[in-house]
């Protein structure tokens, strides 16, 4: 990205890539064993084309873990294999089997019940099981307010706890990777990206993303406010619900009963750049996590989620 | 969410080419509580349109709830992100918070007041390119305004703001303006902080942060907005040598060695002549690579990984650094540390210390003078209490790569780790590297013979083997030092060889030069003991009074005194090097036995019978008696 002749200074997303590289390749060298958490979505999209970047011409010396809940949407499970195929990485896809015996579902179980047993115990049980001590993930300062306290390495007690009164100082470029043996650190490369960043990056530098954030006529119920897409004949229709085609799109994915779709025309980058720019509701909005109550996202944290 | 361009809405491909080229800025917002920081950052991102709605009415609900606007919009709310800083409405940790205008995008840290989050105000500050301190117009320059900027000053920010807040509540008086500008102007001068901006401001009501508003005319300055958009980004990092810690070296086959690493002063290119520090191997960039594709030219900022012409041994935590300009190498320092753990910084403790890539050993000594950042007094310190800064000199086990912290931060700015809890405990900033003749001073005051020995886990000692020339002296010694060795010890075998063929290679085998070779022989292990060396001396040296020197230079129970007897004919009829031979025909004078006397030691330590023992048993003794009888932990 750089221009010829006279240096000059660098744009944000040069700046932003170059840090996001930088710590990339510092845990890369100072960590026993690191995974890169892969959730498939835009974030996760960007974080494994910034590892090929921060480690070419090699392979990065990590490989992939999908915290899986059965749960995606079905264009998610396609997106994963194919990249994981084609930029070379080992995957490992973790499912609690406490949840896949009891068969926790949103429908049945309730998103927090879901969220809690798929992806925080899921998570905790795959990292002890594979003895990972330092964890790559995709979230951003920008996404939610306590987020926006958390430090770039953030460190996790035996039991994956988060203690956002007691964060370690982080000066500089200097990032302190020492722990003792069954600690471990979350290490979050682009904290300082925002979704727009995001959105440009991907645009930018050409990088593949799932199609459901694309405008597409997908077949939707509208439930209590919002749009859920039916991705597959396990979605229980309500008396009287049938699934209406709409063109709608996804601003973030999780898992399909619940995250909320958007009606939107957005076919390319640009458009999906534009609408972004000129709407009105927040990023995390579509998802139905979040909002349960006050400060729910530390609370989460604090237990081990992502 | 408006962006000010309408070229959102009418082409969106010329909003992004125009994005693209946006540059990023960095900065902090400080200053005392209540001065209204969270409330400034929150209109910030207000006034620029960032806020959505989902989040203003969760904003307003949250106003009404805990809010201390009385229901009207608490802009801090939208910050202050931890459940105890909502409950408590204060600002504990650091919030990033991000927003961008038609020219820049910006990161904006929001950091704590209260002194007892000073830590968090450091990491806030340690990123930042400029710095905005808030002052209640209504308050004046506080306690707390003078420690903010002295921090902004420490941490090397060159474009600070005065941003006089509240300006309403005083009728936007220019008397109240201008005086507490002149207040903070002489408050900076003795400081040393550079020229800054001030501006009268009120962030509740957003008059001077995005635009005039209400503002009175008076003050023809800039708004707080057009100034974080002219503020120079960065530093002059680009203009300075080029510098680049090695990260990771990058080896994915027998045919590609790279050198990974972020760029931290100046720029590189193919052809580059690069130095490596410490080993001062040289070399020139085949090739710059930014991701997966060569660059020609890479700058300070950027991530690279650099090819070179030469196969040279480089390892994370060396510096390569441009040929003409290297970079300065050194073990002890003078450095500005603030500390940051709930259990004190104590002088000699060791710690671990990381700068650059490189993580060492480091002990730190008593603190020159602790700073009272309210006062800004030098106080005498035994130690260093969380949140509290003083002046130290730190020691390593090794030499670094090192710049003075006001010409890099990243090469000039370290943390401490501790070594049993990991947490990083303090952050310091080198002011230079101790010269030799400082070096000597402090030592002398600092590490002494106690400090050597538990870096090395025993104490320095000499042994000293006498007997007559032929005697196995030099074979004992040698068996000694092998076996004190493969236990971890640190030896140093002193003999007729290493000594006479330098040293002492003026002089000769008179009496006069045998006791001037002794002395300088018990001066030079007596030195090597003082740094911790177990030192193995073999020598003939005949004469009592000079073994009683040795033995007076040394503390009482550090010299140990061999005597390995083997009667003269004995030695004469092994006669290994045919020396007694030449000595009977005359050919060699002074020969020690022969024409020259030998004065067998009177009470030795030690009393090796060779007639009795073998080589091998001799030296199992000497050590096993070393071992036994001898303290190793001090």
């Amino acid at each position: 990205m750089t221009a010829k002749g006279q240096p000059a200074s660098l744009t944000h997303l040069q700046r932003l890539e170059a840090e996001a590289i930088h710590i990339l390749r510092e845990v890369a060298a100072e960590a026993d064993k690191p995974v890169m958490l892969y959730s498939v979505g835009k974030d996760s999209a960007v974080m494994l084309h910034l590892a090929v970047k921060a480690f070419w011409p090699s392979r990065p010396p990590f490989p992939l873990l999908h915290v899986d809940t059965t749960w995606k949407f079905r264009a998610m499970y396609e997106m994963r294999e194919r990249m994981a195929r084609e930029l070379g990485f080992d995957l490992i896809v973790h499912r609690n089997p406490d949840a896949l015996e009891k068969g926790i579902n949103p429908f049945d179980h309730g998103s927090a019940l879901h969220t809690d047993t798929w992806k925080t115990e899921g998570l905790k049980q795959a990292l002890d099981l594979h003895g990972f001590d330092a964890a790559f993930g995709g979230a951003r300062r920008d996404e939610e307010k306590s987020r926006a306290k958390e430090r770039i390495f953030s460190f996790r007690s035996a039991q994956h706890r988060w203690d956002p009164k007691n964060q370690r100082p982080e000066l500089w470029r200097l990032y302190n990777t020492r722990k003792n043996p069954g600690e471990s650190i979350r290490v979050f490369p682009i904290s300082n990206w925002t979704e727009l960043d995001v959105w440009q990056y991907i645009h930018l530098e050409n990088i593949p993303i799932v199609p459901l954030y694309f405008s597409d006529v997908r077949p939707v119920v509208d439930r209590d406010g919002t749009l859920i897409m039916v991705d597959d004949d396990r979605m229980p229709l309500r008396p009287g619900e049938t699934p209406m085609m709409k063109s709608v799109r996804f601003r973030t994915l999780g898992c399909y009963p619940l995250t909320g779709a958007v009606e939107s025309t957005a076919a390319t980058l640009p458009d999906i750049i534009q609408e972004m720019l000129l709407t009105t509701t927040s990023e995390r909005q579509g998802r139905m996590i979040d909002h349960d109550q006050a400060a729910s996202m530390e609370k989460k944290k604090q237990e081990g989620y992502f | 969410m408006a962006h000010q361009s309408d070229l959102i809405s009418t082409d969106i491909g010329a909003y992004l080419k125009a994005h693209e080229t946006k540059s990023l800025l960095r900065f902090l917002t400080c200053g005392s509580v209540d001065d209204g920081k969270s409330t400034l950052i929150g209109r910030l991102l207000y006034d620029s349109k960032m806020i959505f709605e989902d989040q203003l009415a969760a904003l307003e609900a949250d106003s009404r709830r805990v809010g201390t606007q009385g229901g009207e919009i608490d802009f801090a709310l939208l910050v202050d992100g931890l459940a105890a800083e909502r409950e408590q409405g204060i600002t504990i940790d650091v919030a990033y918070r991000f927003f961008s205008t038609d020219r820049r995008k910006f990161i904006v840290a929001d950091t704590p007041g209260h002194e007892q989050y000073t830590r968090n105000m450091v990491t806030g500050a340690s990123t930042a390119d400029a710095a905005v301190i808030l002052i209640d117009a209504r308050r004046g320059v506080l306690t707390q305004t003078r420690r903010h900027a002295y921090l902004v000053h420490l941490l090397g920010i060159r474009h600070v703001m005065l941003a006089v807040n509240k300006m309403d509540l005083v009728d936007w008086s220019q008397a109240v303006f201008d005086d507490i500008t002149a207040e903070f102007t002489t408050f900076a001068g003795k400081i040393g902080l550079p020229v800054f901006t001030a501006i009268p401001m009120s962030a509740l009501r957003g008059d001077n942060v995005a635009e005039r508003g209400s503002a009175p005319n008076w003050h023809e300055g800039p708004t707080l907005l057009s100034w974080l958009e002219a503020a120079p980004v960065g530093d002059d990092a680009v203009a300075r040598p080029f510098r680049m810690p090695v990260q990771w070296v990058n080896r994915p086959n027998l045919d590609f060695r790279g050198f990974s690493g972020l760029v931290a002063a100046g720029s590189v290119r193919p052809g580059d002549q690069i130095r490596v520090t410490p080993s001062g191997r040289e070399s020139r960039v085949r090739q710059v690579l930014v991701g997966t594709g060569e660059t020609p030219v890479a700058l300070a900022g950027q991530s690279v990984t650099l090819t070179l012409e030469d196969e040279i041994d480089i390892s994370r935590g060396d510096v390569l650094a441009t040929f003409d300009a290297p970079v300065s190498v050194a073990d002890q320092f003078e450095a500005t540390v603030v500390w940051m753990d709930e259990s004190p910084m104590l002088p000699g403790r060791p710690y671990l210390l990381k700068l650059g890539t490189r993580t060492v050993a480091a002990s730190i000594t008593e603190p020159k003078h602790r700073v009272n950042v309210n006062t800004l007094e030098h106080l005498a310190a035994k130690r260093l209490d969380m949140n509290e800064i003083g002046v130290c000199n730190i020691s390593l086990d090794m030499p670094v790569a090192f710049e003075p912290y006001a010409e890099s931060r990243d090469l000039g700015g370290f943390i401490l780790i501790d070594r049993m809890s990991n947490r990083t405990v303090g952050a310091g900033m080198i002011h230079f590297a101790l010269r030799r003749s400082q070096n000597v001073h402090w030592q002398a005051l600092d590490v002494d013979r106690a400090a050597r020995a538990t870096l090395k886990g025993h104490r320095g000692r000499v042994i000293w083997l006498t007997g007559l020339s032929g005697s196995g002296k030099s074979t004992i010694a040698n068996m000694v030092e092998k076996k004190l060795h493969a236990m971890g010890r640190h030896t140093y075998l002193l003999d007729g060889d290493n000594l006479r063929h330098g040293l002492n290679r003026d002089l000769g085998f008179t009496d006069e030069d045998r006791v001037e070779n002794i002395r300088r022989v018990a001066e030079v292990a007596k030195l090597m003991a003082d740094a911790g060396l177990i030192v193995l001396v073999s020598f003939i040296s005949p004469f009592r009074a000079e073994r009683a020197l040795a033995r007076s230079l040394m503390p009482e129970g550090d010299f140990v005194e061999v005597f390995v007897d083997t009667p003269l004919a004995v030695a004469e009829a092994r006669d290994v090097k045919g020396l007694y031979a030449k000595a009977r025909a005359g050919e060699l004078k002074n020969f020690t036995g022969i024409d020259s006397p030998y004065e067998a030691p009177e009470s030795p330590e030690i009393r090796i019978d060779t007639t009795a023992l073998s080589a091998e048993a001799a030296a199992e003794r000497v050590t096993a008696w070393m071992e036994g009888e001898l303290d190793y932990t001090i």
